[in-house]
């Protein structure tokens, strides 16, 4: 690892002035940013932790939406967002037990990492990506793999999930780093079905629209037999084809519905 | 009731309590005095001109004591090869240089370009980066086929062509062999590939060099299996440093598996910097790291042919093999695929005529070499699949084609050379469908079935060669090395004992089970031995632990030792007792008169020896103090039968095992428990071999699969509760304890059975046309088979 | 460099540090507790698993600094002042549970994480809570029965030993 400086602010003006330099970075659980700079893929000049921030503790419920904050662990997600148990029974499978203690929902979101689970979450969720400065919609946050619409030194300080009427994830692993293979996250919410898929894109996070509409006309899993995903907008690699993957969303899909329905 | 004590006891292993609290004495939890740290520069692509290597910037960065390059190595040895290969046509194998620093080419990703020397590890990372390297990219070979056709690039342009040897087993059988396949009744073929695996020990490899220059000896910490092999070829081949000049030590070692048998570049090259720099100089593998550089295993690509007569007997056996041995031999890279494979094609099986065929190849790559089991699970996995394949065309029962071929008589002298001095197929077989419950599969089947799962059920039968070996045999096959153990054993005053060994513990708890034999054999308290290891100034000399050896040659040494110091203490009992030395026995510690009441403890003798004072001076010397050197006749045949039921999901591909039964014999037993843990470890990498694990090379030599985000282990989740049985046992004939050796078994019997049980549940879904699929199973090659 | 101080094993330790000073370095470099080791550098092994403020982390994957104030538990801490094993860790000697020793501190730190928060956990929540650690000898099978054990539960119809 390069060298560093680091800040431990405890208030989200704080670390946002702290982030202003050149070249500083916001610092989650450093779950995925630590092993990252460890093999010098990245070298911040400053690191800003989030971990000592009080105000983006903490999962609360307010009316129809469950709000995050942005510093919450995912083991924390998975004991208190009982309002939502379909999140919660996601990030309670989020990486392992430790990994689980440190990660957070604002890191995993802010590095959307094509097969981590919480883009599929907040987009099937609807959710609101609520950062220092603004408040962006999930269809409007996720811009590709790693790529988010996030500005430099901009750090999401909670998120806000609307709760649907029944939500299921259903992930399939990769064997070896245990993200998804492909990751399914369905939402039926009074105004439609949401169904975001992690893992398998190229593009990172998307919703299958046709998938949704077959589910708003019938919410079962036999509503989409007969759907199939383009493969050649799939990811393939050692782990899998992209024909292979193409039919996991589809099986992927079919047992979240079964299990939401 | 079982045992507390001694030979077949399975008591507490004492080395566990130092483990369980912190601490254990790994390599890297060394820190010597005023050390600086190594940085190895590593090269990225797989093929390449090296034009260039400027280290003028990097030499001027903060901290950095000095930079190596092949330049400061003119006059050093390579990394030697242990084994020489004589081809099919009498003709040794080609043998490159494997230089300890790249010399003008780089030959596969990981190679070392250039070693920074730096007071901290950062800083020899960053003088690293400033290192400027003008290579000239060129066209990489990994495909074993392609690197052997016409016009392939050539991994070393100095050798005639990419193949190491074509090596032909038993050549002067080969019309034989041919003329039985044409006289066949039936022939099975199967086409098949021995994935390519990294050992992965979870303690990566370290190694500390230091240089005394007041008495100008040099010391080596290393994470090895076999400290004074390591001592020999560094010491001999690389750096012309003497053997008592020079010291290694492995202490605890976090597991080895194979990998860490070998001698490697940077153990050479820190006991060479350190004298250099006249300081110690340390290096500790990053996993990554470990990736591209120790010795990858398995790697063979197979086509094998069974032929039957028209009564399902075994008639001949064709086998035609390429081995990848990467671009470098590594130290028995080329033993592997020959004499630890080849001479195990007969299996159990009576099988009168076989031929085998290897081609070794160079590719850009990482070197291959032994993993667990080394030649011997490349040898199981394809016979057991064929004969499998074979049930299947004739529609016959797979066990019942199986011991309707055992050997039944021993001795037994298969057509591939060996002699198998025991063994009982049937009775393995019998257990593991007892332990098994091979007949409640059925009703097992059905309730998948219901559930929506297929579920298959998978057999197969193991022989291996252990006891590696007897050295004037392995001295005519090309070994450059005698495969002894030797054993001192020196008893203190009081009685105690300290047994200097030379194999070496690293994790089978040697500690406690070579104690468990000498208490027996005098009669006196465990806890009164004690096992030292691991360092070449406290042993005489060794040769380590690989090839199930341990036990079987180092514990024979053991008992050598042992006997000829009860000869002696007998000698000064009968002394004592003024006895003749014919009639004194000893049992439980006590040295008594036959026939008579007269005894003397242990304890008393013991002392005599350093006290003596009424002593036989005219006849013997104070002290007791043996060595012996152990050689063995012959190797030990382990065998077994091993059995698998597997379910898979026909939605996703995925497989689980559901079951896992071993039924081994591996002739008598020290500790039951630690033999347990030995099969039981060897099957959890023998499922990760047929289910996981893949080490994936893309056409450029790029190592796809270069961490544990892409290298899949088996976890706790992946594999259930295993079944495990020893207590059919036949003795070894040739070793004094009649132990064969149990530490590769699980790793070399297990594949086979996970594959033949998904085939056979693809096959009970309708897929009749799917006969094979190559490792790992993954869900993705399930699901295309199953759609195929 | 800064200072970073926090409770080891219930003793204070302090030092300066890095930014980039991970807390297993610090462990074992500045404190000379090397019973928590590196095993990989993908945050997957676990044979780097400590407590931080009663929670199991990968010790690899967490800085230094984030440790400030912190109570941090390793393997050292385990057994009595005496040496008397833990149960865990008696349960893992009396039933083979471990081989080469390497993962043993991060398995026995992570069984002493679920066991807090699952006295009884059944065989497969072991097998799933051990996700994050690896180990190469023992095919898993006496880890998961010490793990069984430790909590109490009878585990003499598994494999004799």
């Amino acid at each position: 690892m390069y060298n560093f400086e680091f800040e431990k602010p405890s208030t989200v003006a704080d670390a946002v002035a702290a982030l202003a330099g050149d070249e500083a970075q916001a610092l989650g659980g450093g779950q995925t940013l630590i092993p990252t700079m460890k093999q010098r893929l990245a070298s911040p000049s400053k690191l800003v932790s989030l971990s000592g921030i009080a105000e983006m503790q903490g999962v609360q419920r307010e009316g129809a939406s469950l709000t995050v904050g942005g510093a919450v662990s995912h083991a924390d997600v998975a004991a208190q967002a009982t309002d939502y148990p379909a999140l919660a029974e996601m990030a309670g499978h989020i990486g392992d037990p430790a990994v689980r203690n440190r990660g957070t929902i604002g890191g995993s979101l802010a590095n959307n990492d094509p097969s981590a689970d919480y883009p599929a979450a907040a987009l099937a969720s609807a959710a609101t990506v609520v950062t220092n400065a603004r408040e962006i919609a999930a269809d409007d946050y996720f811009q590709g793999m790693f790529d988010t619409a996030l500005e430099d030194g901009e750090i999401i300080t909670g998120v806000k999930f609307s709760v649907p009427q029944a939500a299921n994830y259903q992930k399939f692993v990769q064997p070896a780093s245990r993200f998804a293979l492909v990751g399914v996250f369905v939402a039926k919410h009074a105004d439609g079905v949401r169904v975001a898929v992690t893992g398998a894109s190229e593009e990172g996070v998307f919703r299958w629209s046709e998938a949704e509409a077959a589910l708003d006309a019938d919410f079962s899993a036999d509503a989409i037999a007969g759907l199939t995903l383009d493969p050649s907008d799939m990811i393939g690699d050692l782990h899998g084809t992209k024909e292979y993957r193409a039919h996991l969303v589809g099986v992927m899909t079919k047992r979240a519905v079964a299990a939401a329905a | 009731m079982p045992k507390d004590s001694g030979i077949g006891a399975s008591p507490k292993r004492r080395e566990d309590v130092r483990f369980l609290t912190g601490n254990g004495n790994y390599t890297d939890d060394i820190n010597a005095h005023g050390q600086a740290y190594v940085h190895f520069l590593r090269s990225d692509i797989a093929h390449g001109t090296l034009n260039s290597v400027d280290t003028t910037a990097a030499a001027a960065m903060p901290g950095v004591v000095r930079i190596f390059t092949a330049a400061d190595f003119e006059g050093v040895g390579g990394v030697p090869c242990g084994w020489e290969i004589t081809d099919r046509h009498g003709n040794a194998m080609q043998e490159p240089k494997h230089p300890v620093l790249a010399e003008g080419k780089v030959r596969h990703v990981g190679e070392p370009i250039a070693a920074v020397i730096a007071e901290s590890l950062e800083q020899a990372r960053d003088a690293a980066e400033a290192i400027d390297l003008d290579i000239e990219e060129l066209p990489a070979v990994v495909d074993m086929k392609a690197a052997v056709a016409e016009g392939s690039v050539k991994v070393h342009d100095d050798l005639t062509s990419n193949l190491c040897y074509d090596w032909g087993f038993v050549e002067e059988n080969r019309e034989a062999v041919n003329q039985a396949f044409q006289d066949a009744a039936h022939v099975t073929s199967l086409e098949l590939v021995n994935n390519r695996l990294v050992a992965n020990p979870m303690e990566p490899r370290v190694a500390i060099g230091e240089y005394n220059r007041s008495t100008d000896d040099s010391k080596l910490y290393t994470t090895s299996q076999n400290p004074h092999v390591i001592r020999l070829l560094m010491g001999a081949f690389v750096l012309g440093i003497p053997e008592h000049k020079l010291q290694v030590v492995s202490p605890d070692v976090g597991g080895g598996f194979g990998t860490k048998i070998f001698h490697y570049a940077e153990e050479a090259f820190c006991t060479f910097a350190a004298k250099a720099c006249n300081r110690p100089v340390k290096w500790t593998s990053s996993r990554s790291e470990a990736f591209m550089s120790d010795a990858h295993g398995r790697d063979h690509v197979t086509k094998i042919e069974l032929a039957l007569d028209a009564d399902n007997n075994f008639t001949a056996l064709r086998t035609d093999t390429y081995a990848n041995m990467g671009a470098y031999l590594s130290t028995f890279a080329p033993s592997v695929p020959t004499w630890l494979h080849g001479t195990l094609m007969a299996g159990n099986y009576k099988t009168p005529l076989i031929y085998v065929n290897v081609k070794a190849v160079f590719t850009n790559t990482v070197p291959v070499d032994a993993y667990r089991g080394a030649g011997r699970p490349e040898a199981t996995f394809q016979l057991e699949r064929v004969v499998d394949k074979a049930a299947r065309e004739l529609g016959v029962d797979p066990i019942a084609l199986r011991r309707q071929n055992f050997i039944t008589e021993f001795p037994y002298a298969t057509p591939v050379a060996v002699e198998y001095d025991t063994g009982d197929y049937h009775a393995t077989m019998d257990k593991l469908t007892e332990i098994a419950d091979l007949s409640g599969f059925d009703a097992r089947r059905k309730a998948s079935v219901a559930n929506g799962k297929l579920r298959g059920l998978g057999v197969n039968c193991y022989i291996e060669a252990c006891g590696i070996a007897p050295s004037n045999l392995v001295g005519q096959l090309g070994a450059r090395a005698g495969l002894y153990e030797s054993a001192t054993v020196r008893v203190n005053a009081t009685g105690g004992l300290v047994v200097m060994t030379g194999s070496h513990s690293h994790g089978q708890g040697h500690e406690t089970s070579f104690p468990q034999v000498i208490a027996d054999m005098i009669g006196i308290d465990e806890g009164m031995i004690e096992i030292v290891h691991g360092d070449t100034s406290k042993v005489p000399m060794g040769m380590g632990t690989y090839g199930s050896r341990s036990l079987a040659v180092g514990g024979s040494a053991m008992v050598r030792a042992t006997e000829k110091i009860i000869a002696k203490a007998k000698k000064i009992a009968a002394h004592l007792m003024e006895a003749a030395d014919a009639d004194i026995e000893l049992k439980d510690g006590e040295f008594s008169v036959a026939g008579t009441d007269k005894s003397v403890a242990w304890g008393d003798v013991t002392l005599a020896a350093y006290v003596p004072h009424n002593y036989p001076l005219e006849d013997i010397e104070p002290g007791l103090e043996e060595t012996a050197f152990y050689d063995p006749a012959n190797f030990t045949y382990p065998s077994g039968a091993y059995a698998c039921e597997v379910e898979v999901d026909p939605d996703t591909g995925k497989v689980s095992i559901e079951r896992f039964s071993a039924a081994d014999d591996f002739g008598n037993i020290v500790n039951p428990m630690i033999v347990d843990g030995q099969v039981h470890g060897g099957i959890g990498q023998g499922i990760g071999q047929a289910l996981l694990e893949g080490c994936v090379y893309d056409e450029d030599g790029q190592l796809l699969s270069a961490s544990f985000m892409d290298y899949a282990m088996p976890r706790a989740d992946d594999v259930p509760f295993y079944s495990v049985d020893h207590s059919c046992q036949t003795p070894c004939t040739h070793n004094p304890l009649g132990v064969k050796g149990c530490g590769e078994a699980g790793a070399i019997g297990s594949p086979p059975s996970v594959v033949n049980a998904v085939v056979d549940a693809l096959q009970s879904a309708g897929k009749t046309d799917v006969t094979h699929i190559d490792m790992p199973l993954s869900p993705g090659r399930i699901w295309a088979a199953l759609n195929s | 460099m800064a200072k970073v101080s926090m409770t080891v094993n219930g003793k204070a330790a302090s030092a300066e540090v890095e930014g980039r000073t991970l807390l297993v370095s610090f462990l074992r470099e500045e404190l000379g507790l090397t019973g928590s080791h590196v095993g990989c550098d993908t945050s997957q092994c676990g044979a780097c698993v400590v407590h931080v403020d009663g929670k199991a982390v990968k010790s690899c994957t967490m800085l230094a600094l984030e440790a400030e104030g912190a109570e941090v538990a390793t393997i050292e801490g385990q057994a009595a002042e005496d040496g008397t094993l833990n149960t865990i860790q008696a349960a893992f000697q009396e039933h083979h549970g471990l081989q080469c020793g390497f993962c043993t501190p991060g398995m026995v730190m992570s069984a002493a994480a679920l066991l807090k928060d699952n006295p009884k956990p059944s065989e497969q929540e072991i097998r799933t809570y051990l996700e994050g650690n690896l180990c190469r000898c023992t095919g898993y099978h006496n880890i998961v029965k010490s793990i069984m054990a430790a909590s109490g539960q009878d585990v003499s119809a598994l494999a004799a030993e």
